[in-house]
């Protein structure tokens, strides 16, 4: 008979435990067992970004991690970036240039580009759209993306 | 996926013990191919084995005998790592190349190997820079030139119950440089239509040596040793380098499919060889 | 401008914000049931082939099953024709793309489906599932399978010649004409002819969410359906005639939807999980994998195009003709249709002939794509106007103006044009800096087409209630991929007099709303929008009755002004009325049920800088404005959101998508890595310029914006491409080998 294992991680922010099949990934492990679908499954095998979460310090997408990789990690969703009811100045900032449509590949964007905006308080055009792209949007073309991004650094910063 | 056991050792001892009893399982780093040849069902296992809680895979040391790079460790950390982007700058730009952002958050160059897939990025520029592959196994460690570890697609020098531990490269010679180009239709997340590793030694405005490596051009990363070989001694021109260029393109037996035609591909040896040579020539040049 | 409005042409943020920030929001896959049960469909590994034999018996005995199903476990019914939205289709056909029936036609067709406890094991499970082939052979484009002794996809399928059905059998299910004037007496008055073959790979519409769907056959007989569609009702009557249901019995709730483009219209799954639960008894989901989203779902034609322009030495076209043979897939039903309509929809020619072709391939059965079949079209039509141009020594702006559509030009097809925005978008190309700027460097050109789409109206409805606070309930059926709810609920704001803020929208389902069409056409804004706006005005209506019972009067004497109501020196805010509706008579709805005509089409230009790599073929876009006429910018944030998503699609389409199928019908590139659509790194920033000549039927003059602005693109960058490196480009993609190709080829 297979064993699920029993894991032990912090996501955002709490300690958590959950037991899970060696072959789930990350991704259906926040989504399935622990109802924390805010992060999106967009093609599963790590090209669209919609699933991108923080692990430790960076940012991985979770659909090419195991649930199993979890243990003793420390994981960021799209769920824990707002501080209780007040939206991060990336969230505030996405709602004001509407640098979302359909909104599915949001979640994605919102914490890539918090982890850039973390480790690089100011870049440049070029590199939030490096950095970005391992994010597909299908909607916006990503112009408002960008600018929402670049708003938002010049706005911290200030 | 089929049901699989997981289990992540914390020494290499213990790695080659569980490898040795599940002649099956299957190795774990970043996971960003495996996981993906899984799903697909390319790739079957009872036992999946991750390797990233062994110190010896992720170690990460840069000294008078080169650099040492742990099989697993994740590109970030090479192109983060400064000592390595002043020594080896090649080297961060192909970390930097492989996947996008969140691939390289778990991706290894030490994988991109494993993988061999024919259009590795990582490859071409390990064969130019002389990297030297220390494998563990049953009846204890060998090593073997980057060059020669892949033998065909997906296939490996890797015997039952080997693992790739490091990958060693020797220090930067003076007067030398390095250079990996590629080319793919987007700017980024994309495998290389074709790609040029290539790293030069300068003496006196003459090329002293030189390396030349190609990408997706043949069932595996291939060592064009000849294109190499021609410039040693050769002034610094153009005519030189674009003569270079075309024989590492005569080196080249690319296939069409649905990255590029195989007369695309040829052309693009010439074109990124001769690139990458300017670059690295530069780097040589910049270098003291 | 449009300072006559208070809330249209603001830019609020949306309602929804907040939930798709956080995480929060709902999306198809996202829902949760007790005793949840999980999906996943086996699917052809041939192109086309005989099913001999089907044995599911390992499958159903895997640990963790719960029920297996094939195309044997659709009620018995008679065939027959159904119209479910999108014109009459055999029964058969509808239900054959769900789960295959005697034959698959392309691969990843539906053969069989598992429910199990998790999709591990409905995956395992379905490879035990034995099913026999007998493979044939495979046709895969158009001309191939209009040739003699092409393999046939539908043994009874007889060929519908120009309007009359035929006994011809074949692969090609219609072939129809347009005609306007006599074209070769047109042809006679040209001085130059240019004629030019072009072809069209297949594209998806690449929305990044998977088609998903969940399904309840409750134990009442109601069939519950959960899923992300562009149009809940579809979803409806497809899934009950499907089942064989009376559409009472099938209620859908539209979860968030992730992208669609007009690719989640058509119903792949949801019958397939109802029938799982019908026979597991337990709620079932299913998510379709990334690769069978591409294999199986969308895509738009591959097509093939001949376009033929005269025109005299001075630039005035005097005649043009097509022909268009556009690749159905698997099923008839290509947008050859619609391509047709727009191939020369912005000019005003005398002399036209169009002739289209609907061809069977063993490709997936293609659906809508953004203004479907018309960027096709305007590829070649907009590749022969710059050749003539360039030939004619006439600026390609120029030359669009003094042939361009106007009110009362008619169509090939039939109509006569309203009020519409043809000369204006052009005009406003024309003057643009973007269009005056130097463009200096080697390698580089510059590009320019237009590109038209014709909008539908069709139903809605909307519901408004009376809240006590001042506010409103606004319930619609238009599920909102874009920001409609807010582009709606403005509508709405404006007639009340109220802030956006104070108008709360809902997308609710099928059995809280009146009949409402699909979210697609450019119409969600439009015909939404106009329900809105109708609903507001019956509330509007209402509330001066209550301000009239209050003060003792008549309701026509009660006059209304941005949100106040007065009469003989007493007023009332529409807040202070609402605290009093119970005083006055109780609760306030309004409501709206509209079947709108007088849609206006949109016009939409595209000026674009590009740079071609000499040496590896590779095209970057340097810069790149896309005009639109949007008649009303409800909300010009989201209006200049379409046009940057258009503009990027018809990017990727022109420049790296393509489905690079292998000689047996298979798709090789079948992931996001390998179907490659942009990436942030590979754009600029998308400028845009909104035109505004108002639908003079909408009452705030809405167009609708969702379609018309990936039309032009690929054409554009066709001719910045010959600019920039001196190739004329006539098939897509335009990928650095085809560049290279091209270039080697110059003469």
């Amino acid at each position: 008979m297979h064993k699920k294992v029993h894991v032990q991680a912090t996501i955002n922010n709490e300690p958590v435990e959950f037991l899970c099949e060696p072959r789930q990934s990350l991704l259906e492990c926040l989504r399935d067992i622990l109802g924390l679908t805010g992060t999106k499954e967009g093609c599963n095998d790590g090209n669209c970004g919609a699933c991108t979460v923080v692990l430790d310090d960076r940012i991985v997408t979770s659909c090419l991690v195991l649930g199993v990789e979890a243990q003793g990690r420390k994981i960021t969703t799209i769920e824990g970036i707002a501080e209780g009811h007040k939206l991060h100045p990336l969230q505030q900032a996405f709602l004001e240039n509407a640098a979302l449509q359909c909104g599915v590949c949001t979640p994605g964007f919102l914490v890539a580009a918090k982890a850039l905006l973390d480790a690089e308080p100011n870049p440049s055009e070029e590199r939030i759209r490096l950095w970005l792209a391992n994010n597909l949007c299908r909607c916006t073309g990503y112009d408002k993306i960008v600018r929402a991004v670049k708003q938002c650094a010049t706005e911290v910063n200030a | 996926m089929k049901w699989f056991d997981y289990s992540a050792p914390s020494s290499l001892s213990e790695a080659l013990k569980l490898l040795r009893e599940n002649s099956q399982a299957l190795l774990l780093a970043g996971g960003t191919d495996l996981l993906v040849q899984m799903r697909a069902g390319r790739k079957q296992t009872d036992l999946v084995i991750d390797i990233k809680n062994i110190a010896e895979l992720n170690q990460l040391v840069l000294d008078a005998s080169g650099l040492r790079l742990g099989a697993a460790v994740p590109c970030y950390r090479i192109y983060n790592h400064r000592d390595i982007a002043r020594g080896y700058p090649a080297l961060s730009d192909v970390a930097s190349l492989i996947g996008g952002t969140q691939i390289q958050g778990r991706a290894s160059i030490g994988g991109n190997l494993c993988n061999a897939a024919p259009s590795a990025d990582a490859v071409p520029l390990l064969i130019a820079l002389g990297a030297i592959c220390r494998i563990a196994g049953p009846s204890g460690e060998r090593t073997v030139p980057v060059e020669e570890f892949c033998t065909a697609p997906g296939k490996t020098v890797l015997k039952q119950g080997e693992l790739l531990v490091s990958l060693h490269l020797p220090p930067p010679k003076p007067h030398s440089g390095a250079a990996y180009l590629r080319f793919i239709p987007r700017n980024e997340m994309d495998i290389a239509v074709a790609g040029a590793g290539v790293s030069v030694e300068l003496n006196n405005g003459n090329f002293q040596s030189v390396r030349i490596a190609l990408g997706a051009v043949a069932p595996t990363p291939l060592y064009a040793k000849q294109a190499g070989d021609s410039l040693a001694g050769k002034p610094v021109n153009d005519a030189c380098i674009q003569t270079a260029a075309e024989l590492a393109k005569a080196a080249a037996s690319p296939i069409t499919d649905m990255r590029g035609t195989a007369e695309y591909r040829r052309h693009l040896c010439a074109v990124l060889t001769a690139r990458a040579l300017k670059q690295a020539i530069q780097r040589a040049q910049e270098a003291k | 401008m449009s300072s006559q409005f208070q809330v249209v042409g603001t830019r609020p943020v949306r309602h929804d914000g907040a939930d798709k920030v956080t995480g929060r929001a709902l999306y198809g896959a996202d829902i949760q049931l007790a005793g949840l049960i999980h999906g996943f469909v086996l699917r052809s590994p041939h192109a086309h082939a005989r099913i001999k034999r089907i044995d599911t018996s390992k499958a159903e005995a895997f640990p963790g099953v719960k029920a297996v199903i094939t195309a044997a476990d659709f009620p018995v019914t008679p065939d027959r024709i159904v119209d479910l939205g999108e014109g009459d289709t055999p029964l058969s056909y509808v239900r054959g793309n769900m789960l295959a029936s005697g034959k698959v036609l392309y691969k990843g067709h539906a053969v069989a489906a598992v429910a199990a406890t998790n999709v591990h094991i409905a995956e395992e499970a379905a490879s035990l599932i034995e099913v026999e082939y007998e493979p044939l052979p495979c046709v895969l484009t158009a001309p191939d399978a209009m040739k003699d002794g092409a393999p046939i996809l539908h043994d009874d399928l007889r060929m519908k010649e120009l309007g009359e059905a035929t006994d011809k059998p074949g692969n090609v299910a219609e072939h129809f004409r347009h005609v306007k004037g006599a074209v070769e007496d047109g042809f006679q008055l040209a001085d130059k002819i240019i004629e030019r073959e072009f072809s069209t790979a297949t594209v998806h519409q690449g929305y990044i969410e998977p088609h998903n769907a969940t399904a309840l056959w409750n134990n009442d007989g109601r069939v519950l359906v959960w899923c992300s569609t562009q149009g809940s009702f579809v979803v409806r009557d497809v899934t009950a005639c499907v089942l064989d249901l009376p559409v009472s019995q099938v209620k859908v709730t539209p979860m968030e939807i992730g992208g669609g483009f007009g690719g989640k219209i058509p119903v792949y799954l949801e019958p397939v999980a109802a029938l799982l639960s019908k026979k597991s008894g337990r709620p079932v989901k299913i998510v379709m994998p990334r690769q069978a989203v591409l294999e199986a779902t969308g895509p738009t034609p591959g097509s093939s195009i001949k376009v033929k322009i005269g025109a005299t030495k001075d630039g005035r076209f005097t005649a043009a003709q097509a022909t268009l043979a556009y690749e159905a897939g698997a099923y008839p039903g290509s947008m050859v249709g619609p391509g047709a309509m727009c191939v020369f929809a912005a000019y005003d020619i005398d002399h036209i002939t169009i002739d289209g072709y609907d061809v069977c391939v063993n490709k997936p059965s293609t659906a809508a794509y953004r203004a479907p079949g018309a960027s096709n079209a305007a590829f070649a039509t907009e590749s022969v106007v710059d050749e003539l141009a360039e030939t004619l020594g006439i600026d390609p702006i120029e030359l669009r103006l003094r042939n361009a559509a106007k009110e009362g030009t008619r169509r090939a097809d039939g109509p006569k044009y309203r009020k519409i925005g043809c000369v204006e978008v052009l005009e406003a190309m024309k003057n643009h800096p973007h269009y005056k700027a130097p463009l200096e460097g080697p390698n580089r050109g510059r590009g320019v087409a237009v590109g038209f789409w014709f909008n539908v109206g069709l139903p809605s409805s909307v519901n408004i209630a009376v809240n006590a606070d001042g506010t409103v309930n606004l319930v619609e059926g238009s599920t909102d991929i874009g920001g409609t709810r807010t582009s709606i609920a403005m509508q709405a704001a404006e007639v009340l007099g109220l802030p956006a803020e104070s108008v709360l929208p809902s997308v609710v389902d099928t059995d809280s709303i009146g009949f409402t069409a699909v979210t697609g056409g450019s119409r969600t804004t439009f015909a939404t929008g106009w329900a809105a706006h109708d609903a507001a005005q019956d509330v509007v209506r209402q509330i001066k009755e209550r301000a009239a019972a209050l003060w003792e009067t008549t309701a026509d004497k009660v006059k209304h002004s941005r949100g106040v109501y007065s009469c003989n020196g007493k007023s009332a805010t529409f807040a202070e009325l609402a605290a009093k509706l119970g005083e006055t008579g109780g609760p306030v709805v309004g409501r709206a049920a509209i079947n709108p005509r007088g849609v206006g089409g949109s016009f939409s230009g595209v000026i674009t800088d590009v740079e071609v790599d000499p040496d590896t073929g590779k095209t970057t876009i340097l810069r790149f404005t896309s005009f639109q006429d949007a008649g009303r910018a409800i909300h010009p944030s989201y209006v200049e959101g379409q046009m940057q998503g258009g503009s990027v699609q018809g990017i990727g389409w022109a420049l790296n998508e393509e489905y690079y199928m292998s000689a047996d019908g298979v798709m090789q590139n079948s992931s996001l890595l390998d179907y490659r659509m942009p990436t942030s790194l590979d754009l600029p920033m998308i400028d845009t310029h909104i035109v505004e000549v108002p639908n003079p039927a909408h009452p705030f003059g809405v167009r609708g914006v969702g379609e018309a602005n990936i039309v032009p693109p690929p054409a554009a960058i066709a001719n910045a491409i010959y600019r920039a490196a001196g190739v004329r480009m006539r098939r897509l993609p335009m990928n650095p080998p085809a560049v290279m190709e091209a270039v080697w080829r110059k003469p």
